[in-house]
């Protein structure tokens, strides 16, 4: 009997252990490719039902094509920012003890999931109009922080506080690849007679490229993606993409619209799609030479 | 001497030095700027540990904060039932599935949460006519939201041990799939699962997108609502719910170290 | 493109409590090969960081060619160096990395003496490869050849073998005594394994606790160790007790003439195992306990008395020495050492 028990599964037909999986699958179905399936097929569907290109086409719309323009320019600004930041951060934690960057991975990995309401109160309460710092340079050095406008609920300020999390992400994913940068190079390059710039530009720098370019890309598809932060901190207007998706899902008056909204959501995840796509290409470059 | 190294070193705890208190400041400022706010008033924090006099004055608050710990809670829960057994299921059984299953749990990390509402509107529109528009039913949608995360942990979890042996061990001592399952590989994976477990609660309390844009209610989206009435109120609670994020996710990562410096 | 000489001076270098390097003197001859040998933490690795510049001594000087480098950049003090593993940058090619040197010196447009250096350390066939695509072995021998390209004063490899197997360790140290002795540049090796030491150098200097010991040819240092400490890391030694009177020391019966002088009475003597000879004999005093066979050569252990002697002998002689076996052991009249007692 217990041989019989043993040899029993081989036999079986995979069907029955395909019965162990149908939870997942059923439920990934209704939660993940449906809603997917509904944006993908929206995008195209007419008012009428019938397929239309109508809803992409309006993309081009001054007003939808400006919003993608300033989403991009959001996330490749403060991408850059905080990758650049984000990369002298953890070069600093490369070289310090290990303690010291015990305790700043770990807060990394904190300050990287931190968005949404409780950032952007966190900025308000800083650099909003009766923040922290605005009301203490205004009593003590006489700054006022806004003479040139309220750019805190504009695209400056987005930029400004999506590089509080882009920072921490930036360390967390570049972190690994100065790990395998090895010393001997460095060692090996000065008694070859190069000295610390040639070091930099001729070797560490085309070494690291892959990997800093990899996650400068994971950090533009990180704040492209962000909607929270942006929702809580501008109440007027709708600047950025997932704003105008917020427009297109809130608004029941324009018949036709939840559509358009299908069409920018695809958009978006195209866009992010592509990002990633270039961002897993240079992270199995950075793998070979880093890893 | 004339250390040529020793200069080195020094230059670069200098820049180091530079770093740490530039981005220090940076990131420290907003919140001592947060704790100055919200001390402004001195009801605030009184008033944000009582919790019988919190609910009768900010009633939306009291709801938001039971909301997200349920959701929390149920997500948890919900997540590890539907994600272990399956995960441990395609290992065993049928490790031709795994690339699909790992496809469709990373799937999420490219469709931002902004998209999936998008989707999600018509199939919540059956969920409501099923189970109601309780704020609970937001744990489908964020069950799938924390799926990359829990799945990497439980993933990692997994391939640390020989699953197969384990199970072909124990089979042939004459355990069942669900006896093997549940006590031969889940304790050996505790670890894991518990870290899957920590990320999901943290990340659902700070979820905003889904349940405001389906019209539920967190913890989240009553801040959001409290801070158009009490400025000072909606960065208290912020504060509050910061630190306690930090602190799930520093003893997450501190727990993830300690066992990543015993192996 | 015949070598310079080296002298290390006087360098001193502390670790916290550790010396790693303790008043270090060090004579290189021009286009000489010395090995340093030592256990890890004897500061053979410190020393040779000191000379290429990759590490600061606290006092003493570094003078290549006669010329003062102490202060001198790692950059500037012309050295090829082979490290250990993975030293090789895994953006270029195998060719590339061979002309890296070149090419910091300007010299873009001298193809033939990469080509070159790759052809004489036998793969010139192998110049489009990258570091990944190639095994440990080859990729030690173009980091090799990318030191030897920028045709520097002094020649540093860092425990260059350690990494390997066994097979390929043996291979390449022929190959590198050849290529060192083909473009005679003066050359400092620094290994923790005794036989590659005494097979590569010129002269073999053993290091502890940050001091030489010994600085002599191979075979003085195997044949003539100065002191317990050199007889005990190279090769593997007897202790046995002795007695000493006059010149020579009396060892099981036989008297071995002695190293250095010592005063009379009761030593022990580092006895090596070759210079065991062992010979059944029913009547003798020793019986053997184990034997090992290790290919043209075997091991065997025999007690005498309360004493084990561990002898070497050859192959042919194992089927007479089975376990159990009465034997006689005489000892090969050779200068031995003695262990100064501790």
């Amino acid at each position: 009997m217990p041989e019989k028990a043993l040899a029993a599964p081989r036999r079986k037909p995979r069907g029955t252990a395909l019965l162990g999986a149908v939870p997942f699958f059923g439920y990934v179905a209704i939660f993940l490719i449906v809603p997917t399936l509904v944006v993908v097929i929206g995008a195209f569907a007419g008012t009428d039902g019938a397929v239309s290109s109508a809803n992409v086409e309006a993309l081009t719309n001054g007003y939808l094509l400006d919003a993608f323009g300033r989403s991009i320019v959001l996330s490749a600004v403060s991408a850059l920012v905080g990758a650049v930041l984000g990369a002298l951060l953890a070069y600093a934690l490369v070289t310090a003890s290990g303690l010291v960057r015990r305790i700043a991975t770990s807060a990394a990995g904190v300050l990287a999931q931190f968005g949404g309401v409780t950032l952007a109160f966190a900025f308000l309460a800083t650099i909003g109009l009766s923040g922290f710092v605005t009301v203490w340079l205004h009593d003590h050095l006489s700054i006022d922080l806004y003479a040139n406008g309220v750019w805190l609920f504009e695209l400056p300020g987005l930029i400004l506080v999506y590089t509080y999390f882009q920072i921490p992400l930036m360390v967390i994913v570049f972190l690994p690849a100065l790990d395998g940068v090895r010393p001997q190079w460095r060692e090996a390059t000065e008694s070859l007679g190069g000295s610390t710039w040639q070091y930099w530009t001729r070797v560490a720098g085309p070494l690291l490229a892959p990997a800093f370019l990899g996650s400068t890309l994971l950090l533009f598809a990180n704040a492209f993606s962000a909607y929270a932060t942006a929702a809580a901190l501008v109440s007027q207007g709708s600047p950025i993409i997932p704003l105008q998706i917020r427009g297109a899902l809130t608004s029941e008056v324009v018949l036709g619209q939840q559509n358009v909204g299908k069409a920018m959501a695809l958009g978006m995840v195209v866009v992010v799609a592509v990002v990633m796509g270039l961002y897993s290409l240079l992270e199995r470059r950075t793998a070979k030479w880093l890893g | 001497m004339a250390g040529v190294i020793a200069r080195r070193r020094r230059n670069q705890r200098a820049f180091r030095w530079v770093v740490f208190v530039v981005l220090g400041v940076f990131f420290l400022l907003p919140l001592a700027a947060m704790v100055e706010f919200s001390a402004r008033d001195s009801q605030t924090w009184p008033l944000l540990v009582n919790w019988p006099k919190l609910s009768d004055t900010y009633p939306d608050l009291a709801d938001g904060i039971v909301a997200s710990l349920e959701q929390a809670g149920l997500t948890a829960v919900l997540m590890l039932v539907l994600l272990v057994p399956t995960a441990i299921w395609v290992r065993l059984r049928l490790p031709r599935l795994r690339r699909t299953v790992e496809f469709l749990c990373l799937l999420p990390l490219t469709i931002p949460a902004i998209v999936l509402v998008v989707g999600l509107a018509p199939v919540y529109a059956w969920v409501t006519y099923f189970l109601g528009d309780s704020s609970s039913t937001l744990v489908f949608a964020y069950t799938i939201l924390v799926l990359p995360y829990a799945y990497r942990a439980i993933d990692a979890g997994l391939s640390a041990i020989d699953v197969r042996t384990l199970a072909e061990a124990s089979r042939s001592l004459g355990a069942g799939w669900s006896t093997v399952i549940v006590r031969v590989v889940l304790p050996n994976i505790r670890s894991a699962v518990l870290s899957a477990a920590f990320l999901t609660v943290a990340l659902v309390l700070g979820e905003y997108t889904i349940a405001s844009l389906l019209n539920r209610t967190n913890l989240q989206v009553s801040i959001a609502l409290l801070g158009k009435s009490s400025a000072t109120m909606s960065v208290a609670v912020s504060l509050a719910a910061l630190l306690l994020a930090f602190a799930l996710l520093l003893l997450l990562s501190l727990a993830g170290r300690s066992r990543k410096d015993s192996k | 493109m015949s070598g310079v000489a080296v002298h290390l001076e006087g360098l001193r270098r502390a670790f916290g409590s550790v010396h790693a390097l303790d008043d270090l003197d060090l004579e290189i001859a021009a286009g000489e090969l010395i090995a340093l040998l030592g256990p890890s933490g004897c500061g053979k690795t410190t020393a040779l960081r000191v000379l290429a510049g990759l590490e600061d001594a606290d006092s003493g000087r570094v003078l290549v060619g006669g010329k003062d480098v102490t202060a001198l950049p790692a950059n500037r003090r012309d050295m090829g160096m082979v490290f250990q593993a993975y030293s090789l940058f895994p953006h270029l090619t195998a060719l590339e990395n061979v002309s890296f040197g070149l090419r910091l010196r300007g010299r873009r447009r001298d193809p033939g003496r990469a080509a070159a250096m790759l052809d004489l350390v036998g793969l010139s066939a192998h110049g489009r490869r990258y570091p990944h695509q190639m095994s440990g072995g080859q990729q030690q021998r173009v980091a090799l050849a990318r030191a030897l390209a920028i045709e520097p004063a002094v020649l540093l490899l860092d425990e260059p073998l350690s990494a390997l197997d066994a097979k390929v360790r043996v291979q390449l140290r022929e190959e590198i005594r050849r290529i060192q002795t083909e473009v005679g540049t003066t050359t400092l090796f620094v290994t923790h394994d005794q036989e590659e030491a005494l097979a590569v150098a010129d002269r073999v200097g053993v290091m502890r606790a940050g001091r030489l010991e010994q600085l002599a040819p191979p075979a003085v240092v195997y044949q003539q160790p100065a002191g317990a400490f050199v007889a005990d890391f190279v090769g593997l030694s007897n202790r046995l007790p002795g007695v000493v009177s006059g010149p020579v020391v009396a060892v099981l019966g036989t008297e071995l003439p002695l190293i250095t002088p010592a005063a009379a009475g009761r030593v022990t003597a580092l006895v090596r195992p070759e210079a065991v000879d062992v010979t059944p004999d029913p009547d003798g005093s020793g019986r053997v306990l184990t034997s090992s066979f290790l290919g043209s050569t075997s091991r065997v252990t025999v007690a005498v008395a309360e004493t084990l002697v561990v002898a070497q002998v050859a192959s042919g002689q194992l089927p007479s020495l089975t376990p159990g076996t009465a034997v006689r052991l005489t000892l090969q009249p050779v200068p031995v050492a003695l262990d100064p007692g501790n």
